[in-house]
């Protein structure tokens, strides 16, 4: 060990000869290792120091078989070379590699692919099973840890706005932003002026390539925004309350004052959907192929478009329904009720999965991130608050705004905007998965005429509104995800590579019935039904027996044998899943949980894994 | 004022011409590939289905033989070739990649009992029930020459069995003892026996090649090591074993084909016990044969069916069957672990898949890429029950079908009476016995 520092100088004996008499010209590597040798380094050696530094760390190091491939602090390196025997490392020439190993992976990047809960420890059980889950465990970190090191690859940079010291960037203002970016973005800034066929709603495709519109007094047309090029315009002759694509740009709903209409991009009508009638508001449920229209006459109804049929009605039961959104991370509907309380839908499921309080008067609007953890919601009370989606239901934030805000919408990266009258103002948090702060607006912009849709358009620094003057794209530095990838959403894709994906997306279509609150819930043990059934078999097994072997067999002293085989037999755990998805909120999500929120928070479902296997002990 | 704005170049997002390849960058942020479960499995489910749908296993039939096919054996150098004696004394070499007879040979009067190829692919021996083994060159003979063995031993009996060593010049005859023989001696160098019975077949462990099985129609299984001239230890068993095979991988471990329609693994240090019984077959088992793998082995039976298990289970993973196929008497599993052959009753020899929605033939990278893939999605989702059941579900018979059903009466029946003895009797004088040691009789050593 002591000789592979040396390794450099013990190359060329004769040149220490000549290093004793004048400076000899030296090679970077040389250099390196006779100044840490010497013991006085400036800039980068000295981490080479540290590492020497360290090595008695070593044998320490080897002992420990757990392997573990992410970097603890991500920005000192990983001891390059603590577990490589000396030998194989000299070059030819004598230089040392000074990035030996796999290259260090910052934590927070693993973290965000990481699919497994680490907190939660393994069930007891067979030493079989139990090496078969570590080796499961062990091939996931590595998954993440690779998709983590892919990181690098990607191409753009997010946008940002920053203010020049204390500048506050609310009292920056579009021309301002319009002046100082480059002409390409700078062209994404526009204006339509359309006074004439009243307030208009809007939707971005979710590639974000185009844009559709459609004016309460029946103007409907369709754009490939960027280039501006009009697919199709055509009037309706009837009021339009809501317009929204399908899963690609050719397809176009429309809910127009008494029936749902389904148009293609050249504005000819393909269907005219009876059944829904009434319609106020839209949403597409793009991995589902589900069209989820809330309705006047109070019903919540999902249509599945790929085979055009109502999957499910559900009457909400609280009249009026016309604030409606989606979760983009469970698929679950969101509606807001004039009583002040949102609720949460699944077609699966006649009942709310969930019912939130959330405001003294009404609500007005309602608005859910990409991650899925943080909803917004405005009511008549002028609040706007923040709640946490993630079990809880808890409020995270709240603010009252002078006004109050009619129309809320994410974007990707987290930010939250807000119309107000012909005000929109921005919020932003510190990153992706932060809510939103809502002290200071990080943007306002003020309209020519009152909001009546708003929506960030996926992929592009853009906030599309769309209010009763007309159509105001927005620049928004930082909104959007940088970098798509190709397979899912490709603003770029063409013809064929729209076709492909679209037999891809139909071949992978989720059914509706698998909607419900935890979306991984699919992959993961059926504890509670688990139990049920060991319970089951267990009572059959005592009535079968003896009374007097029964002792050994009472079902109080069954809490460890259940435990041990919750994982050995595998076979039969995943049913209820499949039967009744709003059992989705399962025993981890609700470990997760801590004790106070579990007292005080809302009483959402009778059950949980945890309470249920105190019971048995 | 500080600001950047996301902006792309489309030129390096679309391709230069139309010669070019489609750009497809990726970001693998999970955010951006929400409901990664939901459509994993029902990307699983349609793997799970579009299986069914390609399973296809039957490949073709070999059509030749005038009698029943009682042994096949495989060519240990050549995977094309195949090996089959009939129940009229007559051998027969194929083709599998022509699937044509390229040789006949009048072999025996009588059946063939027993075919086995040499190590080397040079001869085979054929035992028949005329009392003679014979010793054939692999290659036929020349224009002009007589179709004639290369050795005959007259023996004294009927020799029922025949199986060569893996590395050595030696072959093994059964009947009524199990004779070990030199290539080059007209009489056996050892005799071995235990008991006074018919022993059915004789099989050589080809990674300790000097040990032996044979099972005999006592109902025993005898093991023996070459070396020595006693047998090493034998198994008791409920019913008579029709024949052995061991596992090529593992040295120790074998399964015997049972007349009680099941299969019975065992490890040659534990005879008490089975390490798996594999229970599927409704009739008498008649001939099992391991996989090069020494994962999975495939059995065959009187119920007109071949079976496949894998070696730790003990339901079968695949069942074949056609309407033409009676009783399966003789099984093979391909050197290259790809295919089945099988032999029955009704002269035909049938070649399937092992894998029954295997696609043929070379794979491009990308079709590679999506069958490892679906494999991986339908291990992974293989326990929830709408997947489930697709994979299992397999047309049977009427026949298997309804017998399947008669046995589960049965057997419910049987565990039914034994709990109720327990309950009326004293307790603790009537022990519940596992089904794995109520099968051994005895081991004897």
């Amino acid at each position: 060990m002591e000789t592979v520092p040396k390794l450099g100088n013990n190359v060329p004996p004769k040149k220490d000869k000549l290093q004793g008499k004048k400076k000899k010209p030296r090679r970077y590597w040389e250099e390196e290792t006779t100044q840490t040798a010497a013991g006085a380094s400036p800039g980068p050696p000295r981490k080479r120091k540290r590492n020497r530094e360290l090595r008695p760390q070593k044998p320490k190091n080897t002992h420990s078989t757990k392997k573990s491939r992410i970097s603890k602090k991500p920005q000192v390196p990983k001891k390059p070379r603590e577990r490589r025997s000396p030998g194989p490392q000299r070059s030819l020439s004598g230089a040392q590699d000074p990035f030996t190993g796999p290259a260090p992976v910052p934590v927070e990047v693993v973290q965000k692919f990481c699919r497994i809960d680490k907190s939660k420890k393994l069930p007891r059980s067979e030493t079989k099973i139990r090496s078969r889950l570590e080796a499961a465990e062990a091939q996931e970190e590595e998954i993440s840890v690779k998709a983590a090191r892919s990181e690098l690859l990607l191409a753009e940079e997010p946008g940002f706005l920053e203010g020049e010291d204390g500048e506050d960037t609310a009292k920056i203002c579009q021309a301002d932003i319009v002046e100082a970016v480059d002409i390409a973005s700078a062209a994404k800034h526009f204006d339509l002026n359309l006074r004439q066929f009243g307030p208009y709603r809007l939707n971005y495709s979710r590639t974000g390539r185009h844009l559709a519109f459609g004016g309460r007094r029946g103007h409907v047309a369709a754009l490939d925004w960027v280039t501006k090029k009009l697919m199709c315009e055509i009037n309706v002759m009837e009021a339009v309350r809501d317009i929204r694509f399908l899963h690609s740009e050719a397809l176009l709903a429309v809910a127009q004052n008494r029936w749902l209409h389904i148009y293609d991009n050249q504005g000819i009508e393909l269907h005219c959907i009876r059944r829904c009638d009434r319609i106020t508001q839209l949403e597409f449920l793009p991995f589902h192929f589900l069209l989820a229209t809330a309705s006047e006459t109070g019903f919540l109804t999902y249509l599945d478009v790929s085979v055009g049929k109502i999957v499910a009605a559900l009457n909400a039961r609280a009249g009026r329904l016309n604030i409606m959104t989606q979760n983009p991370y469970n698929a679950v509907i969101h509606l807001g009720h004039s009583n002040g309380t949102v609720s949460l839908w699944s077609p699966a499921m006649k009942e709310p999965l969930a019912k939130i309080l959330c405001h003294r008067g009404g609500v007005r609007a309602v608005a859910v991130d990409s991650t899925g953890t943080h909803m917004a919601t405005s009511g008549l009370d002028h609040q706007l608050k923040i709640f946490d989606l993630r079990g809880t239901f808890q409020p995270l934030s709240a603010r009252t705004l002078p006004q109050g805000a009619g129309h809320l919408a994410f974007s990707q990266r987290g930010l939250l905007a807000a119309g107000m009258g012909d005000v929109v103002n921005i919020w932003a948090g510190q990153g992706k998965a932060s809510p939103p702060s809502l002290e200071q607006p990080y943007l306002t912009h003020r309209l020519s005429g009152h909001v009546h849709g708003l929506q960030f358009c996926p992929f592009e620094d853009v906030l599309g509104v769309g209010h009763s003057g007309g159509i105001t794209s927005m620049l928004v530095p930082g909104a959007a995800e940088p970098n798509f990838d190709g397979l899912e959403s490709n603003p770029y894709r063409s013809r064929k590579q729209r076709q492909e994906w679209e037999v891809k997306a139909l071949l992978e279509k989720v059914p509706a019935e698998l909607i419900c609150l935890d979306p991984r819930a699919l992959a993961e043990v059926d504890v509670i039904s688990l139990e049920q059934e060991e319970k089951e078999r267990l009572e059959r097994l005592v009535r079968s027996r003896p009374p007097r072997a029964r002792a050994f067999l009472t079902p109080t002293s069954c809490p460890h044998h259940v435990l041990r085989s919750a994982v050995p037999c595998l076979g039969s755990l995943f049913q209820v899943s499949l039967l009744s998805p709003p059992s989705g909120l399962r025993s981890r999500h609700q470990a997760s949980l801590p004790a106070k929120a579990k007292a005080e928070g809302p009483q959402l479902y009778s059950k949980s894994g945890e309470e249920e296997e105190e019971g048995h002990g | 004022m500080k600001v950047k704005m996301l902006s792309r170049n489309p030129d390096s997002y679309v391709r230069e011409t139309k010669l070019d390849l489609q750009r497809v960058p990726r970001n693998y942020d999970p955010t951006l590939h929400p409901f990664e479960v939901p459509r994993e499995y029902v990307r699983a489910l349609n793997a799970t289905k579009l299986e069914r749908v390609f399973a296809k296993p039957f490949l073709a039939s070999l059509d030749g033989h005038r009698d029943g096919v009682s042994c096949l054996a495989k060519h240990p150098k050549s995977l094309a070739t195949v090996l089959s004696g009939a129940c009229d004394g007559e051998v027969r070499i194929w083709n599998l990649t022509k699937r044509k007879c390229i040789r006949m040979i009048q072999a025996h009067e009588g059946f063939v009992r027993g075919i086995c190829t040499r190590f080397c692919g040079t001869s085979f021996f054929t035992v028949g029930d005329d009392k003679t083994v014979k010793q054939w060159k692999m290659d036929g003979p020349s224009y002009g020459e007589e179709e004639e063995p290369l050795h005959t031993i007259l023996g004294k009996t009927v020799y029922t069995g025949i199986d060569h060593h893996w590395k050595e010049a030696v072959f093994a005859t059964c009947g009524q003892q199990v004779d070990i023989w030199d290539e080059q001696r007209t009489s056996p160098i050892c005799s071995m026996t235990w008991g006074f019975d018919s022993i059915s077949s004789v099989k050589f462990n080809p990674i300790e090649t000097f040990l032996l099985g044979s099972c005999a129609s006592d109902r025993n299984i005898v093991l023996y090591d070459m070396r020595q001239a006693t047998p090493l230890k034998k198994v008791i068993l409920d019913m008579r074993t029709n024949t052995i095979c061991w596992n090529p991988m593992e040295a120790f471990i074998f399964t015997a084909a049972n007349e009680d329609y099941n299969l019975y693994t065992f490890d040659m240090r534990a005879l008490d016990t089975p390490v798996m019984i594999h229970m599927d077959h409704v009739s008498a088992v008649l001939d099992v044969d391991y996989s090069p793998t020494g994962k999975d082995f495939v059995s065959a039976s009187f119920d007109k069916s071949i079976r496949i298990f894998p070696v730790d289970r003990s339901r079968s993973r695949e069942v074949y069957h056609t309407k033409r196929m009676q009783h399966v008497i003789c099984v093979k599993w391909t050197s290259d672990s790809k295919y089945i052959m099988c032999g029955s009753d009704e002269m035909n020899i049938r070649l399937w898949k092992a894998n029954a929605s295997e696609k043929l033939g070379v794979l491009t990278s990308r079709e590679k890429a999506a069958t490892d893939y679906n494999q991986r999605l339908k291990e992974k989702f293989q326990h929830h029950p709408h997947i489930k059941r697709i994979s299992r579900h397999r047309h049977l018979p009427k026949s298997i079908y309804s017998q399947i059903q008669e046995q589960r009466i049965m057997k419910e029946a049987r565990r039914r009476k034994e709990l109720n003895r327990i309950k009326h009797s004293k307790p603790g004088s009537v022990q519940r016995v596992s089904e794995k040691k109520k099968r051994v009789v005895a081991v004897v050593k």
